[in-house]
């Protein structure tokens, strides 16, 4: 078998989407005397492990299809 | 009315949506395993029951609306078969494009468990019928990802079109224009947050839910 290709699929929540996630995270670091934090978003991050070759469109296709929900959500590869 | 409900792994409130369909049409749903790619013919009406299908792993509802039985219960929708989704039944319809928007966690972070009090929005439908638009009901929600979100222009175009079912009367989890149920545009697919399912009798505290049922038995049946 080829050997495996690590990409990377990187999930954020769209700009203008409300994230309580990441406002609590806000929050929680100015609590602990951290001010300089004027935001936090939370995301996810999907390590895939895939045949060497492998095109973008392809990842593309399993982000829009089920990695992402396009509706409120961004994604961005790194492939290698 | 022949009723089917679906069974994902990490379904929990299958078997009350199961005995509250019983209870009302007086027959048993056929219950449906997620593996299945054919559903049985000639039904009138399918539930997606809450719970935490798949673990709620991905998002809530991602794995459940990509799997095979999904894919069936999508093709029923097209043809006019009537789809209840209930709290993970929401948003498993949602992820599967059969209601627009999203279910996102709760502007809270805390998960809610209590009953709520509800606006009908609209008593068109087949499933909201035997309730009058504006009525106050009540009926409890549990869950961690409820709060609704879409587009201005889809939230002004479901509001535009009478495709809110349902409005949380009081602060609940930040939903986008208190939205707790929204219908699709055939208003076939109904998908809402609280469960109507768990207020059948008196001894649960209340009947507000058993109209919804009885509503749809008398479309359907």
């Amino acid at each position: 078998m080829a050997a495996p290709m690590i990409v990377k699929v990187t999930v954020t929540l769209k700009n203008g989407v409300l994230d309580p996630q990441g406002r609590a995270i806000e929050a929680a670091l100015k609590g602990l005397g951290f001010d300089g934090v004027a935001g936090a978003r939370v995301g996810k991050l999907i390590e895939l492990e895939v045949a060497d070759g492998t095109s973008r469109e392809t990842i593309e296709n399993m982000a829009k299809q089920l990695l992402a929900n396009t509706v409120i959500e961004n994604f961005r590869i790194e492939m290698p | 009315m022949r009723c089917a409900v679906i069974v994902f792994p990490g379904s929990n409130c299958d078997r009350d949506l199961a005995d509250a369909i019983a209870k009302v049409t007086g027959r048993a749903p056929a219950m449906i395993w997620h593996r299945e790619t054919e559903l049985p013919a000639n039904l009138d009406f399918i539930g997606v029951p809450g719970g935490f299908s798949y673990g709620d792993y991905l998002r809530s509802g991602a794995m459940a609306a990509r799997s095979p039985v999904m894919q069936a219960v999508v093709k029923a929708a097209g043809e006019g078969r009537a789809v209840l989704g209930i709290c993970n039944g929401f948003q498993v319809l949602t992820e599967a494009g059969l209601l627009p928007g999203a279910l996102m966690r709760n502007a809270g972070l805390n998960f809610v468990c209590r009953d709520v009090r509800l606006s009908v929005a609209n008593s068109q439908s087949i499933f909201t019928s035997l309730y009058a638009t504006g009525e106050e009901i009540r009926i409890p929600v549990a869950h961690h990802d409820g709060n609704y979100t879409a587009d201005a222009a889809t939230l002004d175009r479901l509001e535009g079109e009478g495709r809110v079912a349902f409005r949380y009367a009081e602060a609940v989890n930040g939903s986008a224009r208190d939205i707790a149920g929204i219908l699709n545009d055939e208003g076939n697919v109904l998908g809402m947050m609280p469960h109507p399912e768990r207020l059948i009798e008196a001894e649960q505290g209340g009947t507000d839910g058993r109209r919804m049922f009885e509503a749809a038995m008398m479309a359907l049946a």
